[in-house]
């Protein structure tokens, strides 16, 4: 069984003891333990269900790279899916569920699937589930959907906060072991600004596990006193539970702190994104130790040896009683002496080698272990819990030399340097083959905007893993980072690591070497997605040869640990297939992140109300207290329409077009955009932005302008306004302003530089207010301050004045056929004046209205609103406002492609009214037939709504259609199908239908 | 070939799956083809399958630099739909979407089609027109859509904030027969049915130069020997522009980096493809579980298949918004695609000025989609020399200013 | 995640500040141009696997459009310079000649 023992746990405070609950049982832990070592104490072996077979799974490892026991971790709206027990600190009331079975962990109905197993290889799932054709997704799918996916669904709305942080530095060091350590001290000194970070709680790594000695003294005293050497430098920051999470083109970083999973119950955010800058980085990643690929490597208490030393000697439990070593390297003898030391029986080291070990095997054997040399396991038996171990000769198929009885397997098959973020910018790897390893390639580093190296690999994650290399290269790597960031280090000798020498690995990447079909079937190299040593043959011999092509056949290495364990075993077993070596298959991308990161971190605070910045007009706050239903348009919010109490929008919509054309409305027209245009040249400039003639526009004069693309497309209108002889004010659409002015000045800089011409926009910088009706005088009259009458103000003029004793600029324009006045006050006085129109108003029945009612006055009108008539294919020809582009101009953008032969064609639809015969709206897009279908079978078409509303004054639906050759055809009738059934037919009219002559605007 | 049944699983699990031999062959170049297809990525694997299928021929080769499908094709977030609101891009896009339908048994392998619906969700007052003008559209095209209302948005996905304070959900457009398929399954099913018929799918072939004589195409040069052909097809995204150039042509086009992620597999939670245009993300869930995950692209030309972490991130908050539930997944692997955009953001199926060599490139970001139509048009357009699939698509468009523009409706993206 | 420095204000500006504006130095075709000079000037880009003189935007920043000499295989930068001209800077070119001999983007080599 596996349980707490009496010596060792550096890690855990034995006096605090620490309750949680797993599958609802609660369980004793201590502070310090993680969540997989207190269950461990428990002897809580089997901690989940793989993947495909649903096989029972416990714990492989101790860190990062766990593939088996990932867990639901809290409830409700803290409930996390996927959870990683092995990084999982252990608090107080914490609460975990096992992941992917029914009913429950110990008895998965699942599980039947292993029994299919042999009927369930790689890639079984492309050759089956074809027939019959709808079962795919009424039978299949749902049932793989079921019994894939891993966690439960989290239901609740995440109670947690998070938040990005902003940091740059000169070098950034990933990884607080000893390398880390050593690294940071090392650019420290030199002067850089150093930001290290560690992902777990603990710095100086698995070295204090490992064991050797610094400067002739324990490497814990050596992780202490760097650490409050790093912490007294001003220049370094120490960040723990921070994993450096990716490396992006040009010294960006990612850093994901954890900050209150250890301890829900802390204030604050629960992680925190750090976006760095680094000008050099050093990655002090580790190493991570391979599996063994042989028979039953998945059932759980088979872990690999340096996880078994770890929870030994950082949290005092261990596995089992009765261990079985198997190995093809010296490392994991350190796990067997570990282990007898804290007085579990090791049974067996059964090392690959014939030759066998170093001076590590020499202890080993003075301490009465017994070693079996050229030995391998054979099978491991057992289901729930490893029970005992074949024994085989590694050189063989597997034919049993001996069972042995034991209850936890320890395995070593060598070690990977952790090159993941080294490798996510595009820096190479090279093979190494006296470790049997890739490892970072110093020639082909990431590199950077000048072309430089920006990474540097130190320590074990550069292959040094003996510790007096580690520390040696950790300084070589950080004074080289160091110099590049522009700081150069003393060369101070590096601390003399001491380890035991070990004698050379020998690759194994199938125990036995000639494991027969079956054993094979189950030898594991993904864990968790349940692929198997026979999958990636099979995916070979089927000719997914690539690397990719098997990881992709076969799913290695794409489950939530990324292949952390799996991808080298899987890459060897694939060149053994294909008879090739390792480095010509080559390895799968790795893509950042290094471990999961969170959907909350990466979102930040940016949620809710925050999601996106809002931009309110000076009277916003007046049109809320006033019943606005809001429309979005941009980041501003828009009244669409002022609903009173009973009524719909519908009827608020239809009492303020008719209020205004009978009476007088007023609409908050802050939104439009207002572009200053000054300068010796802004006439010439204006005449090439828009299509009409600027230039000759008179001081006190407004003029609707049209702007096109270069393309020739219509991408916005408005009233330009000339201010003086060098100054001209440009209205834009909503949308349009901060576009447009984009728009000026990209070819004011990019093209026509040499031209004295200045933009501003001022849209925020005034409020404009529209009073629009008959009786829109009378109310500015009685107001007071400005000669509006027809004579002093005539249409298309603008005036300077004050109005209720507020400086106002009054432009006579009108987008609704009714006398307007536009009214631009400085923004700060915009709801003064608002205020006071409404005052006096309010004996002419003045109304505020919205967005829809401004719809419909337009429309009534015949007038463009540009992203309705307009969807940027639309030139001005086709709106019938050639009296708006000049004929006497050379040049503005948009006229050569206007030339072209399809904007000349005169099959192009052409704007027009449209009636319904029955008085009925016809619906928004719909399109008018022709008859037939075109070569593709598609019905023809003839034209289209581009907008359509019921008119309150006209009593009927009215609308703007683009129709073939429509202008000639008045009074034809077209036939609009809908989507509710109905046909709609139409007749084709003039496009103003109210006040043709325009009468009611010239008083 | 042998054929894949539930039958020949049983029967080969009874020998330990020794008897399977290779999906494709793997055959040394011949030094002429009636037809060579540079890329054997889906389209252009497709483009050998129905020349093959439809016209007969197949003495063909499909060459490819790297290996088969390990483009766009296996890079992309998997979703199938034909709910555009222009003719042309209707008509290949529902082509595409209904022989996916019966890929798996034409092909005798499993893509996975699985029609689950995909929802575009409707957030502005201008977006409920575009996707209501595309409804009406989509009737007269012979596309099976429907504009619905916020309640059935909420019905069909349950795990959706309909009522977020910024951009509320207004309704949707639906089409029930859209959904995923298993991306790299399309490119091995037709590249074993390539095969299968005699045509020979070269990988690790990279094309070094096109041949002409008197303005008409010739063969081509290769990493592995020159190769002789009469008409030659150029199928290779985000690597037009070089082809192009060595054919002596060149494109409106311009390659940028497409980002995607998944999260963690979790149990199925969201049965369709959600598409939020307004937020600029879209999201469906894997047959494994993981929230596949996409948004923009980038704004400036790339060639490295990595993106900017900021895009990542507002798409993740745009999703996060839209599905609080995902604020506690996590993100599991990013990766990027090249992807390559055209002036229109249209693709080209197309004549071009060399004689015998066609193109088919600009997908954007929505290429994996129309495959199998792509295919179809190109392999007839090779054949016969038009196709009305393809005829809008053709590179003159831009010359005359004929675009097939379709950010028209309410600014979607592919 | 590009840094760029504008030349104008000096800020080695992340790419979040900046908006990208495509290929530079396109030569404006207006009115009575031919169509293929037209075409080529809207449509046809290098769009290059290697140095890519482009347009850029300190848009959150003081404003000002900048060209950039990058590779886009690498995202190497070469070098920044204003907008207001019709080809790169000698120096910036000398730079791209330096690494990568053989290289020739148009007419510059």
């Amino acid at each position: 069984m596996s349980t707490r023992i009496a010596s060792h746990g550096r890690l855990i405070d034995r006096n605090t003891t620490v309750s949680f609950t797993f599958n609802g049982k609660s369980f004793i832990g201590h502070a310090g333990d993680t969540l997989a070592s207190a269950l461990m104490a428990n002897d809580q072996m089997m901690i989940g269900r793989s993947f495909k077979y649903h096989r029972p799974r416990g714990l492989v490892a101790s860190g990062a790279e766990e593939p088996n026991a990932l867990v639901g971790l809290g409830t409700g709206s803290r409930f996390e899916p996927n959870q990683r027990a092995t990084t999982t600190e252990l608090f107080d009331g914490l609460s975990a569920r096992s992941q992917n079975h029914w009913p429950s962990l110990e008895h998965d109905i699942g599980a039947i699937n292993s029994l299919f197993a042999r009927f369930l290889p790689a890639g079984f799932y492309y050759k089956t589930f074809m027939y019959p054709r709808s079962f795919w997704k009424s039978v299949y799918e749902p049932f793989i959907r079921q019994s894939a996916g891993l966690g439960q669904v989290p239901t609740e709305r995440d109670a947690d906060t998070y938040e990005h942080f902003y940091a740059f530095t000169d070098v950034l060091v990933i990884g607080g072991g000893v390398a880390g350590l050593q690294a940071a001290l090392t650019a420290g000194r030199a002067g850089a600004k150093v930001l290290l970070m560690e992902q777990s709680a603990h710095w100086g790594g698995r070295a204090p596990v490992d064991g050797g000695t610094i400067d002739g003294a324990p490497v814990e005293e050596f992780v202490e006193q760097a650490v409050s050497e790093l912490e007294a430098m001003p220049n370094v920051t120490l960040r723990n539970r921070c994993m450096g999470a990716g490396i992006y083109d040009h010294g960006y970083a990612l850093g994901y702190e954890r900050l209150t999973d250890h301890g829900p119950a802390q204030p604050g955010p629960r992680h925190r994104l750090w976006r760095i800058r680094a000008k050099q980085i050093v990655t002090a990643t580790g190493a991570i130790e391979r599996p063994l690929a042989f028979a039953g490597n998945d059932v759980p208490g088979v872990m690999l040896a340096s996880a078994m030393r770890d929870y030994v000697v950082n949290y005092g439990v261990t596995p089992g009683q009765r261990v079985i070593v198997a190995t093809n390297n010296d490392d994991a003898y350190r796990t067997a002496i570990t282990l007898h030391e804290a007085g579990v029986q090791v049974l067996r080291i059964l090392d690959a080698r014939n030759s066998g070990g170093g001076p590590l095997m020499s202890v080993a054997r003075e301490l009465g272990i017994r070693i079996d040399c050229g030995r391998a396991i054979g099978k491991v038996k057992g289901g729930k819990r490893v029970t005992g171990v074949s024994v085989c000769a590694q050189e063989g198929q597997g034919g049993a030399l001996e069972d042995v009885a034991c209850d936890a397997v320890a395995m070593s098959g060598g070690w990977s340097p952790v090159v993941h973020l080294w490798s996510h910018c595009g820096g190479k790897l090279t093979w190494d083959d006296a470790h049997a390893m890739f490892r970072p390639d110093p020639q082909r580093p990431p590199t950077g905007a000048d072309g430089l190296g920006y990474v540097t690999a130190a320590g074990a994650a550069n292959g040094a893993l003996a510790l007096d290399a580690v520390l040696e290269d950790a300084t070589v790597a950080a004074s080289a980072a160091a110099r590049a960031a522009g700081f150069k280090s003393k060369s101070v000798a590096p601390p003399q690591g001491a380890a035991s020498p070990e004698a050379p690995l020998e690759p194994v990447w199938l125990m036995p070497r000639q494991a027969e079909t079956p054993l094979r079937m189950k030898s594991w190299l993904d864990y968790q997605n349940d692929v198997k040593v026979s999958d990636v043959q099979l995916a070979a011999r089927e000719g997914y040869e690539s690397v990719e092509h098997t990881k992709r056949y076969t799913t290695l290495g794409m489950a939530t640990d990324q292949g952390k364990l799996s991808n080298i075993n899987g890459l060897a077993t694939l060149a053994d297939a294909l008879q090739a070596e390792i480095p010509q298959v080559g390895t799968t991308t790795f893509r950042p992140p290094y471990t999961p990161i969170s959907m909350g971190a990466i979102a930040g605070e940016a949620r809710g109300e925050v999601f996106q910045p809002i931009r309110k007009t000076p009277m916003h706050d007046w049109h809320e207290a006033h019943g606005a239903e809001w429309e979005p348009v941009g980041h501003w919010r828009r009244p669409y329409a002022y609903r009173r109490p009973g009524e719909s929008t519908h009827d608020a919509v239809m009492r303020e077009v008719k209020n205004t054309r009978e009476a007088v409305g007023m609409l908050d027209a802050s939104t439009l955009g207002k572009i200053l245009v000054k300068g010796p040249d802004a006439g010439r400039f204006l005449d090439m932005m828009y299509t009409n003639m600027m230039s000759t526009l008179k001081p006190g004069k407004c003029r609707y302008g049209l702007m096109c693309s270069e393309n020739g497309f219509l991408i916005d209108d408005g009233v330009v306004a000339r201010i003086d002889d060098d100054t001209w004010l440009c209205h834009t659409t909503t949308g349009g302003a901060d576009r447009i002015h984009a728009h000026m000045e990209e070819w004011l800089q990019t093209e026509w530089w040499d031209w004295q011409v200045y933009t501003a926009n001022l849209t925020e910088q005034y409020a404009q207010i529209a009073v629009v009706g008959p009786m829109a005088r009378t109310v500015l009259e009685t107001l007071g301050g400005m000669d509006l009458s027809k004579e002093s103000l005539g249409f298309m003029e603008w005036r300077d004045g004050a109005l209720g004793g507020i400086p106002v600029r009054v432009y006579r324009i009108s987008f609704s056929g009714e006398l307007s006045y536009e009214i631009a006050v400085p923004a700060s006085l915009g709801q003064a004046l608002w205020d006071k129109i409404a005052d006096v108003g309010a004996a002419y029945r003045i109304m505020p209205y919205g967005t829809e009612c401004l719809h419909i006055l337009r429309a009534e009108k015949g007038f463009i609103m540009i992203g309705d008539e307009t969807d940027g294919t639309v030139i001005p020809q086709d709106l019938g406002l050639h009296w708006a582009i000049s004929k006497k101009k050379e040049d503005f953008l948009g006229k050569r492609a206007q030339e072209r032969s399809h904007m000349t064609d005169p099959d192009r639809w052409k704007l027009v009214g449209l009636e319904t015969t029955d008085g009925s709206t016809l619906p928004d897009g719909a399109y008018a037939v022709a008859e037939g279908v075109n070569p593709n079978g598609q019905r023809n078409v003839q034209g289209r709504v581009t907008s359509t509303y019921h008119s309150p004054t006209l009593g009927r639906g009215i609308a703007m259609g683009l129709v073939l050759h429509g202008p000639d055809r008045m009074g034809e009738l077209l036939e609009f199908p809908g989507t509710d059934g109905k046909t709609y037919t139409a007749k084709i009219t003039d496009p103003v239908f109210y006040d043709k002559d325009g009468e009611k605007q010239n008083v | 070939m042998k054929r894949y049944s539930a039958f020949a699983v049983a029967r080969e699990a009874l020998r330990y799956h020794t008897g399977w031999g290779r999906a494709w062959a793997a055959p040394t170049p011949n030094r002429r083809y009636d037809v060579v297809i540079v890329g054997a990525g889906g389209h252009g694997l497709a483009t050998a399958y129905y020349l093959g299928k439809n016209f007969g021929i197949t003495n063909v080769a499909i060459l490819e630099k790297g290996w088969l499908g390990g483009g766009n094709t296996g890079r992309n977030t998997t979703i199938i739909r034909s709910n555009y609101l222009q003719d042309p891009s209707a008509a290949i896009y529902e082509k595409a979407r209904a022989l996916y339908e019966n890929m798996s048994q034409d092909l005798n392998y499993n893509v996975m089609f699985s029609p689950r619906g995909v929802i575009m969700l409707a957030q502005t007052e201008h977006e409920v027109r575009g996707y209501r003008r595309t409804a009406h559209a989509n009737a007269l095209q012979g596309v099976a859509t429907e504009f619905i209302s916020p309640e059935r948005v909420k019905e069909i996905v349950p795990i959706i904030s309909i009522d977020g304070p910024r951009y509320p959900v207004l309704g949707g457009l639906w089409q029930a027969r859209g959904g995923t398929a298993r991306h790299d399954a399309v490119a091995w099913g037709y590249a074993r049915a390539c095969s299968d018929m005699g045509m020979h799918v070269i990988q690790q072939c990279e094309v070094t130069g096109v041949r002409s004589e008197g303005g008409k195409v010739t063969g081509v040069d290769t990493s592995k020997g020159p190769i002789d052909c009469d008409k030659l097809g150029v199928v290779v995204a985000g690597h037009s522009g070089v082809l192009a150039e060595m054919a002596g042509f060149r494109l409106p086009i311009e390659s940028v980096a497409l980002q995607a992620l998944v999260s963690e597999p979790i149990k199925p939670c969201m049965d369709v493809v959600v598409m939020a245009n307004t937020v600029h993300g879209y999201m469906s869930q894997s047959d494994k579980g993981e929230m596949v995950i996409g948004g923009g692209a980038d704004g400036y030309n790339n060639y490295t298949q990595r993106g900017s972490f900021h895009h990542i991130e507002e798409t993740v908050r745009a999703l996060v918004e839209t599905f609080p539930m995902i604020s506690r997944l996590k993100m599991l692997r990013q990766w990027g695609g090249i992807v390559d955009m055209t002036g229109d953001r249209s693709p080209i199926l197309s004549k071009t000025p060399l004689e015998g060599c066609f193109i088919n490139c600009g997908w954007g970001t929505g290429g994996f989609k129309a495959i199998p139509g792509s295919g179809w048009g190109m392999a007839e357009l090779m054949a016969k020399g038009h196709s009305p699939l393809t005829e809008a698509f053709s590179l003159d468009r831009f010359k005359e200013g004929r675009f097939i523009d379709e950010s028209v409706a309410a600014g979607v993206a592919h | 995640m590009l840094i760029l420095r504008c030349p104008y204000c000096g800020v080695d500006a992340d790419e979040t500040e900046l908006a990208p504006g495509g290929e530079a130095h396109l030569k404006r075709f207006g009115p009575g141009s031919g169509d293929d000079d037209f075409h080529d000037y809207l449509f046809t880009r290098e769009n290059p696997r290697g140095v890519h003189f482009e347009r850029w935007r300190h848009a959150h920043g003081c404003g000002k459009w900048f060209h950039a000499a990058r590779a886009t295989d690498t995202l190497q930068v070469f070098g920044t310079y204003p907008a207001q001209t019709s080809e790169p800077p000698k120096e910036v070119l000398a730079l791209i000649r330096a690494a990568r001999p053989g290289w020739s983007w148009r007419e510059f080599a």
